[in-house]
């Protein structure tokens, strides 16, 4: 991250209104998620009140508040996940690192996220790890690389 | 109107190029790297053969391409030798990459994951060239079938999907050897109303699930007095289980961006929005990537290809709400606003983004102009079914054997698609799930209803953006209507109580059913309040969001009643209704799921019939999996449900 992130996340930010979403999500993908910091810049920039700024932010799954884990782990729960077992991914990966979804571990080495659908229908159930699509899941496939994982680190 | 010199050039020296490539003398190598590819291993697959290439110092060509609809068979890799024809291999992993390659390379035709030879376009539709195809003798001299040949593709009509798998969507030359931007060419030749009346001729509907006809929306915005009019590709694809707008950015960009184009030139608008999930990188970064190829062949900005047309695009990244696929709470977001919809009329046609006249179209619908005005209106009507005309992509996916993404023509029966391009199911078939969360699950007696708007809505689904689950009988009911209704409850925008607290009253009693707390009288409840939810919701996400409940309680009845009266879910699946057990005669003490438990309920000395301490069970099915998949004894671990022994 650069010294002062803000000088790009702002740049070429001209108080119109259309502005905001893309604003919100230049900010945390520069800082990781929205600080109270992030809200107040960007009402002032865009000329909003903050409270307009995180009614915005907050209508958006995409918008987080706390500061991130190391990784970001994605189990999706799409029509086609869920007939396949989606659902004992999500909970093989909260008993095993400890986490609900929509939260992180107490390491701040993951987060847990539960998506509505990543579109990987015909691999399903399918899990995500930062940039890496894992198809075709087990709940023993899955320990597998959580373990492996675990014992690398 | 002649194009200028420079976009004549350039295709002629694209199609020089893609010729060359299919005349390749030099080994080319084709990786199939859509969303699914990479989830099934693509990625490890295009490393390995790069590495190969390199430490064998063979002088190759490697093409990533999108995908070309079977996901099932992903990863998939094709090998062009020079003079031979494009042969597509299927499950590859990076072991097989390799002894696939050697074999090839020292002359021989391995048959092992073989699917044939690419040739003629795969799966029909338009016959162009693909690279590859007629410049080799393919099966006489091969012993190979044609890929196009295969049960999955043979029956499809690919026109949206004609490049899917195809070509590198990186390679603008790629779209524009197989007659890219041909048809925006034919458009900005001919008035903007001409283009309007060919796509009414054509019967081409809304592909987003309304099925409205794009024509007369047009029509609409067209005749609207503005200065200023707006076109949004509508990407936000958030149906959970429907994939057709990925695989076809992912695939062919271009498609979609030359249909922008040309609707943007029909209804008068001088700039456009792609809103697309951010869910989706890798479709964000090749319409990027599109986009940026367009800019420089004069494909966008002023005086497009010389004449009074000027046009730019925009990608805008949604930022995660299903309910943004409504039209007006679409605009709102891109406005900045929180995504919520608004009562209509005015429809955007009229009063849109800005307030000023707006098209929403779906990224299918867009996809398919350049194919209508290539191929003539009446050649694209031919097909289909008197009110839906022309092809749909569908996502078939769930508990079918061939799962991907599929084209055919209106009118096609369900049972056609499931079957034989699905390949049937493998444990008794119990229904198909379509328009997602707007959707009903339909059984057995509406197999052989043929595929079109009219039809599916009469039979209490709707056609929705194309997803198709299969469902077989270890799929509950019951379960599946309570997981859309919590899907819709958790996206409904809040802006109407009915819907805000209506699902979450849907939820509950389906919750209740499920955990076998529910009493007959709460049928009723169900029926009543979905009514209720139906007809007091603002927008399309409420109105729809009964429907799974209400057509599963239609014709699944006896599966509701059952988990209320007897405390059973036949699937096996409503977790406070099932038991695991071990089935003594089966068990052969292998003490595999003793190692696996997390909780230590099951117990047992090594070669004698384990025990399994329903309370210590917590169901998380690793016991079952690994006696199933890698046990000695097979399925000694069962999952039941109500009296009895079980199965």
């Amino acid at each position: 991250m650069a010294a002062d992130p803000w000088a790009g996340i702002l740049r070429g930010l001209h108080g119109d209104r259309s502005d905001l979403v893309p604003a919100l999500q230049r900010a945390q993908a520069a800082l990781g998620y929205l600080p109270p910091e992030a809200v107040r810049r960007i009402a002032r920039r865009l000329k909003l009140t903050e409270s307009e700024v995180f009614g915005v932010a907050t209508f958006y799954a995409q918008f987080r508040f706390t500061p991130p884990g190391r990784h970001r782990l994605r189990v999706c729960l799409g029509t086609a996940c869920h007939v396949n077992g989606g659902v004992q991914m999500l909970e093989t990966v909260e008993r095993r690192l400890d986490v609900t979804a929509g939260g992180t571990t107490a390491d701040g080495e993951y987060d847990l996220e539960r998506v509505a659908c990543l579109g990987c229908c015909a691999q399903a159930p399918v899990f995500t790890l930062d940039e890496a699509i894992y198809g075709q899941m087990s709940v023993l496939k899955l320990q597998g690389i959580l373990d492996a994982r675990a014992a690398d680190a | 109107m002649p194009a200028p010199p420079t976009l004549e050039r350039r295709r002629s020296l694209a199609e020089r190029r893609w010729r060359a490539l299919a005349a390749s003398p030099r080994p080319v190598v084709y990786v199939g790297m859509g969303s699914c590819g990479l989830a099934a291993g693509a990625g490890e697959v295009h490393e390995r053969v790069q590495a190969y290439l390199r430490e064998r110092e063979v002088d190759a060509l490697v093409v990533s391409v999108g995908c070309i609809g079977p996901c099932y068979l992903e990863p998939l890799l094709d090998v062009q030798l020079p003079g031979r024809p494009r042969l597509s291999y299927s499950n590859m992993t990076a072991e097989l990459a390799d002894a696939t390659l050697d074999a090839l390379l020292a002359g021989e035709v391995p048959k092992r994951h073989l699917l044939g030879y690419l040739g003629n376009g795969a799966g029909g539709g338009d016959g162009g060239a693909t690279a590859g195809g007629e410049a080799a003798a393919p099966s006489a001299t091969l012993d190979a079938p044609r890929f196009a040949d295969h049960p999955m593709l043979a029956p499809q009509v690919r026109i949206v999907l004609r490049n899917c798998g195809i070509i590198d969507p990186e390679m603008i030359d790629h779209y524009l050897a197989r007659g890219g931007y041909r048809a925006l060419e034919h458009c900005l030749a001919t008035p903007p109303e001409d283009v309007i009346e060919t796509v009414k001729l054509a019967g081409l509907r809304g592909r987003g699930g309304a099925g409205y006809p794009t024509w007369q929306k047009w029509r609409f915005c067209r005749d609207t007095e503005a200065d200023q009019r707006y076109l949004i590709c509508n990407a936000d694809e958030g149906d959970p289980g429907a994939f057709m707008n990925r695989s076809l950015i992912e695939g062919d960009p271009h498609a979609v961006l030359e249909g922008m184009l040309i609707a943007g030139y029909a209804i008068g608008a001088s700039h456009g929005y792609v809103y697309i999930r951010a869910e989706y990188p890798l479709a964000i970064k090749r319409l990027r990537t599109a986009i940026a190829a367009m800019r420089k062949l004069g494909l966008l900005g002023e005086r497009i290809l010389g004449s009074d047309f000027s046009f730019d695009i925009t990608v805008k990244e949604g930022a995660g709400a299903f309910v943004c696929g409504e039209e007006t709470a679409l605009i709102a977001s891109l406005e900045g606003r929180r995504g919520m919809p608004r009562t209509r009329p005015p429809f955007p046609a009229v009063s849109g983004l800005w307030g000023e006249p707006t098209i929403i179209d779906n990224v299918e619908t867009l996809a398919t102009l350049a194919a209508i005005v290539n191929d003539g209106a009446e050649q694209y009507a031919s097909r289909g079914t008197e009110t839906s005309r022309g092809t749909k992509t569908f996502s078939l996916v769930g508990k079918v054997r061939r799962t991907g993404l599929i084209e055919v023509p209106f009118g096609t029966t369900l049972r056609r698609v499931i079957d034989d391009i699905g390949g049937g199911v493998a444990k008794d078939f119990k229904a198909v799930q379509t328009g997602g969360p707007s959707g009903g699950c339909l059984g057995e007696e509406f197999l052989d209803t043929p595929i079109d708007y009219e039809n599916l809505a009469a039979a209490g689904s709707i056609m929705g953006s194309g997803g198709l689950i299969v469902l077989d009988r270890d799929t509950c009911i019951v379960d599946t209507a309570r997981y859309f209704l919590s899907f819709t409850q958790d996206e409904s925008c809040g802006k109407c109580v009915p819907c805000r607290v209506g699902t979450g009253q849907l939820v509950g009693i389906l919750e209740a059913i499920c955990a076998g707390k529910a009493e007959l009288a709460d049928l009723d409840r169900l029926e009543r309040l979905a009514g209720v939810v139906k007809r007091s919701s603002l927008c399309g996400l409420g109105q729809t969001a009964p429907n799974p409940v209400l057509s599963a309680l239609k014709y699944f009845r006896d599966e509701f009643v059952e988990h209320i009266v007897d405390h059973r879910c036949r699937a096996a699946v409503c977790r406070d209704l099932v038991e695991y057990r071990i089935v003594p005669g089966k068990c052969t003490g292998c003490q595999r799921c003793v190692q696996v438990c997390p909780t230590g309920a099951i117990t047992g000395p090594r070669a004698e019939a384990h025990n399994l301490d329903p309370e210590k069970c917590i169901k998380c099915r690793s016991c079952y999996e690994i006696c199933r998949f890698d046990a000695i004894a097979g399925d000694a671990i069962v999952i039941h449900s109500g009296a009895g022994n079980g199965d």
